[in-house]
């Protein structure tokens, strides 16, 4: 299992070498895609936070632009902004920093406007754009690898097979010494004690408890019904019989190992193994937050062939649904519905999938990468207030 | 080897999800614990639905993905539907959240 990555300062291993224009604000984003006309290899990192936060929100979403920067595949990052936003560009740029990688920002407010801010911003990227050509990968491991989970578009088969089959490529993974992320906390739901008692410790189980408890009346603050514990017609009607089944058809792409640790969105794990990120099921904020944790590759089980992917991390595309398989395959890198035709054990699919991944690792393009299919949402958990 | 119309997913499971229509007394195979099981269907049975792999008694926890999904409500023989008309959630008791 030989790969190779590109050796950041902090230790870190990138499997892609960008260079990205992240906004610190919404307001920003013009900048930004002006400059993307001219350097179209450069990864636009815009979305549509920045301002009138508060708090918990604000802390969230400069966490996750900050985790974005910070994220290994990146080499380099002009960080853009007017200068009046909540979220300063200049300490977003301090904060992703703190990887010694390559790092500048620009207020456009504070100097000549935008005009001025277009020559400025192209030299700093022509600046990084050599320095990052001139990087020579490294071997490395596994161990280097921070895995995000992600399923989409679930259907009866992703229960069976794509959903469990990702579980045994993460089981893999983090015997090889890396780390694993899952996420989506809708989903835990009525379930979150068969995840719990996996946890490394009692604060663990309890955190994760609690996640789920905010996460609920996050929901029932703003009258929304999370239906819990609810198996609807439909499901029963698939030959789903209990909340414990459906929840655990989703939450087997975590596979089957110790959780050692419950992150908040965007939140970067400390240490190795298993971890449960906060966040929610929506396609683009779910793959922001793992991004935003460090996950540089991403491993996305669907049974319908949901389209998502990330602009910062390779996204790997696994069904289980035959025609899905066939009629998407522009979008799915691995068919596992050889399980369905009961022609694969569900093991040796899990281990094509981490051969896929390995090759990924060392460069190997995914379906969403060759197709440029992916964007940043941040999760907004607050009033916008101003 | 013929082709398998079932998955059992963890080894410890005590029941089978089916990958095709069945018909009572169709014999399916399904693999437990690396070796080919014929089991009877007890029944007309559809895919995506579940079938006892062995007896499962009143009262035991019905197991898929290795964890229980939810407790017997009546002995189900080898072979027959496990589904709602069987099984309830362990989650509806008070002493488990």
């Amino acid at each position: 299992m030989k790969i190779s990555g590109y050796l950041r300062s902090d230790g870190s291993i990138g499997f892609r070498n960008h260079i990205a224009i992240l906004t610190s604000v919404g307001c920003a984003n013009d900048l930004a895609l002006k400059l993307g006309r001219m350097y179209p290899n450069i990864l636009l990192l815009t979305h549509r936070q920045g301002c009138s936060q508060l708090g918990a929100d604000n802390d969230q979403t400069f966490r996750t632009l900050a985790g974005l920067g910070k994220n290994p595949n990146i080499a380099g990052v002009l960080v853009v902004g007017l200068g009046c936003e909540t979220i300063p560009a200049e300490r977003l740029a301090n904060e992703i920093s703190k990887t010694k990688k390559m790092v500048e920002y620009l207020d456009f407010l504070d100097d000549e406007g935008l005009m001025a801010a277009i020559p400025k911003g192209a030299r700093i990227l022509e600046g990084m754009m050599q320095e990052a050509s001139q990087m020579t990968k490294v071997p490395c491991g596994i161990e280097q690898l921070t895995l995000g989970l992600k399923c989409g578009l679930s259907d009866t088969t992703s229960g069976i097979t794509s959903n469990p089959a990702t579980g045994i490529a993460a089981d893999m993974v983090i015997e090889s010494g890396g780390k694993v992320i899952f996420s989506e906390t809708p989903e835990l739901i009525g379930a979150e004690r068969i995840v719990g008692k996996r946890a490394a410790s009692r604060e663990v189980e309890e955190k994760l408890y609690r996640m789920v408890k905010e996460f609920k009346e996050r929901a029932k603050a703003s009258d929304m019904d999370l239906q819990e514990a609810n198996v609807a017609p439909g499901n029963i009607a698939g030959g789903i019989t209990t909340i414990e089944e459906k929840s655990l058809g989703s939450i087997m792409k975590g596979g089957s190992k110790t959780l050692q640790g419950v992150l908040d969105y965007g939140e970067i794990p400390k240490g190795k193994g298993l971890f449960f990120m906060d966040g929610p099921g929506r396609t683009p904020e779910a793959l922001t937050g793992l991004n935003a944790a460090g996950a540089q590759i991403i491993i996305f089980p669907t049974g319908g062939g949901s389209p998502g992917g990330s602009l910062i991390s390779p996204v790997i595309k696994v069904t289980g649904n035959p025609q899905t398989a066939q009629r998407l395959r522009d979008h799915i890198d691995i068919d596992v519905s050889s399980v369905i035709r009961g022609e694969e054990p569900l093991k040796k699919a899990g281990e094509r999938i981490f051969q896929k991944l390995v090759k990924v690792a060392d460069g190997e393009l995914t379906k969403s990468e060759t197709l440029g299919y992916g964007s940043i949402a941040v999760w907004n958990i607050g009033l916008l207030c101003g | 080897m013929d082709i398998q119309k079932a998955i059992m997913i963890n080894e410890k499971d005590n029941v089978a999800t089916l990958l095709a229509d069945v018909d009572k007394n169709d014999m399916i195979q399904v693999m437990v614990g690396g070796s080919l099981k014929e089991v009877r269907m007890e029944g007309k049975i559809q895919f995506g639905h579940k079938f006892a792999i062995r007896e499962i008694n009143k009262g035991e926890n019905v197991i898929k993905y290795g964890e229980p999904i939810g407790q017997a409500t009546q002995d189900i023989e080898e072979g027959q539907h496990v589904h709602v008309h069987n099984v309830e959630s362990l989650r509806a008791r008070g002493d488990l959240l």
